[in-house]
């Protein structure tokens, strides 16, 4: 039985209506989490006795940080299914997952260095976490740069899917090996914050933030998801239904 | 009794429907000629059939079980030449022989030099491939082809580049394979009279 | 018409017979990652103040950062020929695992490559200043650094083969992934010339090595097939 589920949500004109209904139902919810996160943390959790006010750049960082590993993995598994199951709706949702999860990466290497800049003084230190993240950067750069040289659509799809695959495979290694690096320097890392000695009240706004940020993700992938399958099925009967 | 058999083959190029629903039967001694315009999709069938290229849908069967099955033992009996020679440029004629052949046979020397005698390019047997003309290449590929061993002959084209002697050794080394208990699929462009055979043809549009 | 058939590893010997004789005969394209490596390491030297204890610092990452670099040179030639001249197409159709000869043709650009690397470490350890006791150590890394780079570069070499404008793609494809490699590798490489024990990072150079190696044979096998599509 589940196999049938399986199969049907893997196809294109079943996952596009699912995926509009679904949309408003992450959108919404994506925007008053995210609303209720930067109220609280921006507004009611109360300075760091250590960092003053300069923490609160984590309520960016720290989601967008872990979204972009997290876009990462979601494609890596979708670009899997995709090749594995021969699924057009996998490829397509790994396919926008690219740029989600690229954007996502930018967001946290730059908010990651403006925090470093009021800690360190300087925009890049080395920082284990953002090396890391320089990193993923590349490894999604990769990605999109192969899909983009290969022509042919369902050559870029699988290929793109083997790399998707060994890249999902290293990240860990990839980060605990920059944390090892950087961890025989003695760097300073401002990126820690340990978790019991957060308050409610700073860790609240933060979970909501991750809540809000995962919500948005789903969304813009569900909108993104949807462009992609129209562009690839554009000569499929059932779009001219699906519009009208 | 078919020994080679493809239902429904579907396979899409992009945005093109290059296969739709090809369906093709051979049995030991026959020929199946592979004819259409250029673009039509022959190259595309034969690389199909080889597994090269994945089908969206359609079986192919070898001596009655799937191919999907068991893809080495099909390819064991399977010799393919397609539009490339597969001949490296460095290597001479003979070399090039041997490498590839050991792949799959024992070959010796001895036979390579028959195989080349056979396909008229005895002379190119110490010579660099990148020496020799377009026509002699090809024809040291039908050599390799004579000494791989194999039942199914998957020729894409093998005329490309030969002079009229060229056709003619061609036309006697399918008659042959057929005789000696071989089938053979060829695409190419214009029919190919094979002496004694029975000639049948597949036209893609 | 049959002639007894070979099995795997006389069709994989066969292979790399060829690749290494093709290799021999185009001596010139076959040294120049190696001249690539001597010039970079050498030029680091040159770059900085030629004080030995700065240079003892450098030493590592010197080493490893011109390992990667032509180790990057030497990966395009691993499959573009074969692909384009239909030979990769008859080693798909041969009947023997398709796998274990794109393993064959990776063992052997590692052969070409990566051993010579290894062979000529001890020159670049003496221009570099790093002192002879350090050998060892150094050896063994490159050996395992060297490995784990053929093979996570054969997949990117893979999976980029057929494409004309493919430039810095590859190297973009190899460098997040061969992050550890660089990481481990330097620092045994530091330690080594510290003279201090190496085991940690070599183990991890190891974990790593074997990993890509199990990795390799199905990445590299998907990718020249898409590739050959």
């Amino acid at each position: 039985m589940t196999w049938v589920w399986f199969h049907r949500f893997g196809s294109p004109p079943h996952f596009y209506r699912l995926a509009s209904r679904l949309t408003p139902w992450f959108a919404w919810p994506a925007g008053l989490l995210c609303l209720a996160g930067l109220i609280g943390g921006l507004v009611l959790a109360p300075p760091d006795y250590q960092q003053g006010d300069g923490f609160r750049i984590i309520y960016v960082h720290a989601p967008a940080a872990w979204l972009s590993l997290m876009v990462y993995v979601v494609m890596a598994v979708s670009a899997a299914i995709g090749l594995i199951w021969r699924m057009p709706v996998a490829q397509a949702v790994a396919a926008s997952c690219a740029a989600i999860g690229a954007s996502f990466t930018l967001v946290a290497l730059v908010t990651g260095s403006l925090w470093g800049r009021r800690m360190w003084g300087t925009y890049w230190e080395w920082d284990p976490r953002l090396t890391s993240e320089l990193l993923l950067l590349f490894l999604y750069l990769g990605y999109m740069g192969l899909r983009n040289a290969i022509d042919d659509l369902g050559r870029a799809d699988r290929a793109s899917a083997v790399l998707a695959i060994v890249g999902v495979v290293n990240v860990p290694i990839i980060h605990y090996s920059v944390v090892w690096w950087n961890s025989l320097h003695q760097a300073p890392s401002v990126m820690k914050f340990g978790r019991p000695s957060m308050p409610p009240s700073m860790l609240i706004p933060l979970l909501l933030m991750l809540a809000g940020f995962t919500a948005y993700f789903v969304a813009l992938l569900l909108i993104r998801a949807r462009g992609e399958l129209l562009r690839r099925e554009r000569t499929a009967r059932w779009i001219a239904d699906a519009l009208c | 009794m078919n020994e080679l058999t493809a239902d429904n083959l579907q396979l899409w190029r992009g945005e093109q429907h290059v296969l739709r629903g090809v369906c093709l039967a051979v049995s030991l001694g026959e020929c199946l000629q592979v004819t259409g315009a250029n673009g039509a999709g022959k190259t595309t069938l034969l690389r199909a059939l080889c597994g090269l290229v994945p089908l969206e849908e359609g079986r192919i069967c070898w001596r009655g079980d799937d191919v999907a099955f068991d893809r080495l033992a099909f390819h064991d009996e399977l010799n393919y030449l397609g539009h490339d020679n597969a001949l490296k440029a460095d290597l001479t004629a003979a070399e090039n022989l041997r490498y590839a052949v050991a792949l799959r046979r024992r070959v010796t020397s001895a036979q390579i030099a028959a195989a080349l005698a056979r396909t008229g390019v005895a002379e190119a047997e110490r010579q660099p491939v990148r020496q020799l003309s377009a026509g002699q290449r090809r024809r040291v590929a039908l050599a390799r082809v004579l000494l791989g061993g194999g039942a199914l002959w998957l020729l894409d084209e093998p005329g490309a580049n030969l002079d009229a002697h060229g056709q003619q050794l061609l036309r006697e080394l399918i008659a042959q394979h057929l005789q000696a208990g071989g089938l053979a699929v060829i695409a190419t462009h214009h029919a190919l009279d094979l002496p004694g055979a029975p000639l049948r043809s597949l036209t893609l549009q | 018409m049959t002639t007894p058939r070979v099995g795997f590893t006389r069709a994989a010997a066969t292979l790399m017979a060829r690749d290494l004789r093709l290799a021999l005969r185009r001596a010139g394209d076959t040294l120049q990652p190696l001249a690539f490596f001597v010039v970079v390491t050498t030029l680091f030297p040159l770059a900085l103040d030629p004080q030995l204890s700065l240079l003892r610092d450098i030493a590592p990452a010197a080493l490893w950062v011109g390992a990667l670099l032509s180790s990057l040179l030497a990966l395009d030639l691993l499959f573009r020929e074969d692909a384009q001249d239909g030979a990769l197409e008859q080693l798909a159709l041969c009947g023997v695992p398709f796998q274990g000869l794109l393993l064959a043709k990776t063992a052997v650009h590692w052969l070409l490559t990566g051993l010579p690397l290894v062979l000529i470490a001890p020159l670049a350890v003496s221009t570099l200043g790093a002192p002879y006791a350090a050998l060892p150590g150094i050896l063994s890394a490159l050996l395992l650094g060297t490995l784990a780079l053929s093979l996570i570069g054969a997949i990117g070499a893979g999976l980029t083969m057929g494409l004309k404008r493919h430039g810095s793609l590859l190297a973009l494809l190899v460098l997040p992934l061969a992050a550890p490699v660089l990481i481990f590798g330097a620092r045994a490489t530091a330690l080594a010339i510290e003279g201090q024990p190496l085991a940690a990072p070599l183990y991890l150079l190891g974990a790593f090595a074997v990993l890509a190696a199990t990795l390799a044979p199905w990445a590299l096998a998907a990718a020249v097939r898409i590739g050959l599509e």
